[in-house]
């Protein structure tokens, strides 16, 4: 193979892997879609915001170590966090949701932004905004084998991609074969039926919030360990809606796809057109691929068809 | 007791169909405008313009595009940062190119090529709809704001991308510059922002706004009965363009008089204007304003009474703002999803009634 | 009704508030800050702020301010958004007694918002090797400064290095320099710079623009792992730069040939890399460390009294120490003020001659308690941006140190010279302004 030949796979494979990380935070918004018709936009915060806690549990900086002089484990650290995203998922049904069902969506979508500067004010008061360097044990840098051989892809992206795919089998998993995740289903399908027979809403809601929680500490971990923590963390949401566009709001695997699409599209974009017109075209790309999908699915790749009635 | 309609009889159409059918509602209207126009211009200074005035004022224009389009139309439009940096920067070519021309034509200029603009992008709403056009609009955002830093015919070919704005006069008053009085400056904008606002409230009222709100209703039936869907989109696209770009133009020319394509046009342009106007009140003319005003003063207001009232640390009150903010944000989205807009008017119920509530 | 309420307390608020600020008697000089503690760039606005505030709350504590007059110091929180920025600027510079007696932005986008309104207002403006750098010229930029260096002075400075270690600038001919900006005013700063001197010394430039903030550069990153660039240079500013210098790590990109400006250099940029980052260079134009006299008495008189917002461990950082140097060159400008004019009671024009007759020598920076710390300086009339040296410095990661590995040296002058006198020109016939007489 020539150079340029196993060049334009690394292209590729970086893609890719860019695109998984791109999913990891697409897949919180899915959840919570789906289960409450909110586009979330405090997904990226709340990434940020697990993984101050996560940090905080764990490092001799945190200051959970400033008070009690010791720092937990890494395992018992991302324990404790999803403990934190729990309540947070019950602190905003009670507070926020429960007093906002039936709105308009573009309404719940401005509270989420709401919610967002609520984490973010909060997460700089409890935290400080410092770079905070999180090192779980996850490898990083290239690949020898793999580099000694020609061929460049990045240790950190591999296990992005393990966890990822975990992370999706689990999710299906706990959607097709337990009682809350048929519960949820249903939920997601038409809420008055789900209430009907005697599904609990309000439950639900706690319980998919949860499950972003989670879904939202794993982004953080996997963007934090590239860039440290700090607050430009939560912007990656704005990366995450092309890739919903593209892959429907209401589909995880959707999602995954999507991101894939986006990742792969971008970055062969930005290594093999940018430089004819000027570079840092990642952005806009994304949102016009996902654009010229739309012309022909207009709710996305996976998205529920719309139907529409007088 | 004082405010009431009993007693107002209409001889003529004319009077039946005029904008405040109330005399109450004229006399406060008329009162407003006095105290705009004949008090603020005497006591304004520099703070005030640039902190709190011009800011209300350009955002109130924006606020008012976009809620032609969100509020009457009901296409949610994301890209509102992009089309305000249209404006900016037609208007600094035109003033470039053609130091000679009026800059009140340079503002409605500006604000014609950005409705061009905003027809182009406003294209896909024909296919796509709801929040998927929202994120749509966003290819906008981020692909205008990406061209207007990379192609150096729209900056002069000045080595950062930043473009300033040379001093203007009209009818002999300087009004951009740094030697600009802000009374003129501020007067300046008042005048655009009242005639639009005026020319909006009559749009609305008309055939395009019926249309328009038909097709925000439900578009399906719109169509039945016999509105070009596409059309009445595209319009709504175009005058909400328009105005956007005219506050663009004021935005850039009047208020900062400088400006750099990603840091002054960006993403969170577009949703501090959304902002406004769900705040302000969907679909109402006087809600943009409202909102606009929350959403500019609310940070001031809380800054200056947490940090030169309350004497909190600077950054401590920084992050309880942004906190409390939000929190503002969710509460009045839970109390009245409607917006100020429908506040003042449950208010004005209240007040016919008042002080004999039945 | 409850609106009408709502608007009453509204109204109250804003009226009060500037009311209670202004209750002052004696003479003080007023020196805001414009801090950036919150939003993205809070992880380099925090120390840059603390070693400022800490300078002047160091100079109150042990001298009494300056020359006994106290200085009072007025933070204002921009965020580094350039719309509160200016709020700040119109909200402090009035400030009493003494009006701001000068400004200084600390971020780029908001200084060429700031130029024409402080010289309208007759403000002294202070950035300090950011902002725009033909206000190098003091015979168009009255009001403006931009020493001890500037950013084109920094892509020269930087370029001379690189031709050191290449065997002489000659040598460039025919190597590949990339260089990965912030898609911004800032970033955008050094490629007139580059170009010029790309067309003098026949190099390749690759230039590869990354958005802010700089989240995700894989694509930027494969585009240098395929060019394979001798050298790469970096502007960057926040999370860009760590996550530049992990994916350089991740590429195997060999740290010695990766330099950054003076505002890609700090702790926080090579810290998330761990171990990786070792070798690290960037342009600085002071030293990093805790180790000069000026250290012990800001922790004698802040620390031991508990009157700063920063944490001891912190003192010494790059950006600590770039707040430092800013405290300083301010302060003695004010000094310098007040011996030419023979007046305690400084206006924001006298502070102005004050800058504009500024002189630190080696010896003035020894009593100041920083010897060796920086290069001397001096500030004329027509020369804005004073002597205008660079030094490269290198980051040790097992010592978790910055260590400069070169004296601080000339660049290129005859290349940057002419495009100062060329952009600032243009800036003088776009609005108007007819150039003072300098000689």
């Amino acid at each position: 193979m020539s150079i340029e030949t196993i060049f334009f796979f690394e292209t590729v494979v970086s893609g890719l892997m860019t695109g998984v990380m791109y999913a990891l935070v697409a897949l919180g918004f899915v959840l919570i879609f789906k289960a409450s018709g909110l586009v979330n936009f405090a997904q990226g915060v709340m990434a940020l915001f697990a993984a101050l806690a996560l940090y905080d549990f764990i490092s001799p900086d945190g200051w959970v170590y400033a008070l009690f002089g010791f720092t937990f484990p890494v395992w018992a650290g991302i324990i404790l966090t999803i403990g934190v995203m729990i309540i947070l998922a019950w602190l905003i049904e009670r507070l926020m949701l429960q007093h906002l069902v039936k709105q308009e969506p573009i309404i719940l979508f401005m509270a989420s932004i709401g919610l967002a500067f609520v984490l973010e004010g909060v997460g700089d008061i409890l935290f400080g905004s410092d770079v905070k360097p999180l090192d779980i044990g996850i490898p990083q840098g290239a690949w020898d084998w793999a580099f000694d051989h020609g061929f460049y892809v990045e240790k950190l992206d591999l296990y992005a991609a393990a966890v990822a795919a975990v992370l999706v089998t689990v999710l299906a998993v706990f959607f097709h074969s337990t009682r809350i995740g048929r519960a949820l289903r249903a939920v997601a399908d038409d809420h008055q039926a789900a209430l009907s027979v005697g599904i609990n809403l309000r439950t639900i809601w706690v319980i998919v919030w949860s499950v972003a929680g989670v879904v939202a500490l794993v982004a953080g971990i996997m963007w934090g360990s590239k860039s440290g923590v700090q607050f430009s963390l939560s912007l990656i949401a704005l990366k995450a809606l092309p890739v919903l566009i593209l892959g429907g709001f209401t589909s995880v695997p959707g999602a995954i796809i999507g991101g894939l699409i986006i990742g792969v599209g971008e970055t062969l974009a930005a290594v093999y057109v940018g430089p004819y017109v000027g570079g840092a075209i990642e952005n806009w790309f994304a949102y016009m691929l996902a654009l010229v999908f739309l012309f022909f699915r207009p709710q996305g790749l996976f998205g529920e068809r719309i139907i529409e009635r007088v | 007791m004082i405010y009431r309609e009993t007693g107002q009889f209409k001889a003529t159409y004319d009077a039946d169909q005029a904008i405040f059918p109330i005399a109450q509602d004229r006399w406060f209207v008329w009162a407003v405008m006095a105290v705009a126009f004949l008090v603020i211009p005497f006591v304004i200074d520099d703070y005030w313009a640039a902190a709190v005035f011009l800011p209300l004022l350009t955002y109130g224009l924006a606020a008012l595009g976009l809620n032609l389009l969100t509020g009457y139309c009901g296409q949610v439009s994301l890209g509102t940062g992009a089309f305000l940096a249209v404006g900016a920067f037609s208007t600094f070519k035109l003033v470039t190119m053609f130091p000679e021309m009026n800059f009140i034509v340079v503002v409605l200029l500006s604000g014609c090529v950005t409705a061009a603009v905003g027809v182009v992008f406003g294209l896909p709403s024909g296919r796509i709809k709801g929040f998927y056009l929202a994120v749509a609009t966003l290819a906008a955002q981020f692909f205008l704001v990406w061209l207007f830093n990379k192609v150096g015919w729209f900056f002069n070919y000045s080595p950062t991308g930043q473009i300033t704005m040379p001093p203007v006069s009209v009818f002999g008053f300087e009004i951009t510059g740094p030697s600009a009085t802000p009374a003129a400056s501020y007067l300046f904008c008042l005048t655009f922002v009242v005639v639009f606002a005026l020319l909006a409230k009559n749009i609305v009222r008309g055939r395009i706004g019926r249309e328009w709100m038909a097709i925000r209703d439900m578009d399906i039936a719109a169509e039945l009965i016999g509105i070009r869907p596409l059309r009445a989109k595209l319009t709504a696209f175009a005058v909400s363009s328009f105005y956007i770009g005219v506050a663009g133009s004021l935005y850039f020319a009047v208020w900062l008089g400088a400006a750099e394509p990603t840091d002054t046009f960006g993403i969170d342009q577009s949703f501090l204007v959304l902002f406004m106007i769900i705040v302000g009140g969907l679909g109402s003319v006087l809600g943009s304003f409202l909102g606009a005003a929350f959403i500019t003063l609310m940070p001031i207001v809380l800054k200056n009474t947490m940090v030169g009232g309350l004497g909190m640390e600077v950054v401590t009150a920084k992050h309880v703002e942004i906190s409390l903010i939000g929190v503002l944000i969710v509460f009045i989205l839970i109390v009245e999803p409607h917006g100020f807009a429908r506040l003042w008017q449950i208010a004005k119920e209240k007040l016919r009634k008042w002080p004999f509530p039945y | 009704m409850i609106l009408k309420r709502m608007f009453g307390t509204l109204a109250a608020a804003l009226v009060a508030a500037p009311l209670m600020v202004s209750s002052v008697s004696a003479y003080e000089l007023v020196m805001p800050s414009l801090d950036y503690r919150t939003g993205p760039y809070a992880p380099n606005g925090i120390p840059w702020a603390n070693g400022y505030t800490d300078y002047l709350t160091m100079l109150n504590e042990r001298d009494g301010g300056i020359n006994g007059v106290p200085i009072k110091n007025v933070p204002c929180e921009t965020a580094y958004n350039t719309k509160q920025g200016v709020e700040c600027y119109e909200n402090v510079k009035d400030t009493e007694p003494s009006r701001a007696l000068m400004v200084e932005p600390r971020s780029t986008g908001i200084t060429y918002q700031l130029i024409p309104k402080a010289s309208e207002d007759e403000i002294p403006i202070h950035s300090m090797g950011y902002g725009r750098t033909s206000a190098a010229n003091g015979e168009v930029f009255e009001w403006i400064f931009n020493f001890p260096v500037t950013y084109w002075d920094g892509a020269a400075g930087i370029l001379k290095y690189i031709g050191d270690q290449e065997g002489g600038l000659d040598n460039l001919s025919g190597k590949k320099i990339a260089l990965v900006h912030h898609n911004s005013a800032y970033g955008k700063e050094p490629i007139p710079t580059l170009e010029a001197a790309a067309e003098k010394f026949d190099y390749e430039l690759l230039l590869l623009a990354v958005d802010p903030p700089g989240q995700e550069q894989g694509a930027t990153w494969l585009q240098v792992r395929r060019e394979q660039p001798d050298w790469v240079i970096m502007y960057g500013w926040g999370v860009m730069n760590q996550v530049a210098i992990q994916e350089a790590v991740s590429i195997r990109y060999p740290m010695d040939h990766f330099i950054g400006i003076w505002w890609s250099g700090s702790e926080n940029d090579v810290l998330p890399a761990g171990m990786a980052a070792d070798g690290y260079l960037s342009a600085a134009f002071h030293a990093a460390g805790d180790d000069f006299p000026l250290h012990d008495d800001i922790k004698k008189y802040v620390y031991d009294k508990g009157l700063s917002q920063g944490e001891r461990d912190r003192i010494g950082e790059v950006l600590y120490n770039r707040g430092l140097i800013n405290a300083v060159y301010s302060t003695e400008a004010i000094r310098t003020a007040m011996e030419i004019h023979g007046t305690n009671e400084v206006t924001p024009a006298m502070v102005r001659d004050g800058f504009e007759s500024l002189k630190i020598t080696e010896e003035r920076f020894k009593e100041l308690g920083l010897p060796g710390f920086t290069y001397p300086i001096e500030i004329t009339c027509a020369n804005h941006a004073g002597p205008r040296k660079v030094g490269i410095q290198q980051w040790d990661a097992e010592a978790k140190e910055w260590t400069l590995i070169t004296d601080f040296y000339d660049t290129m002058n005859d290349i940057v010279d002419p495009l100062i006198e060329k952009d600032s020109m243009e800036y003088a016939e776009e609005n108007g302004i007819t150039p003072r007489d300098c000689s």
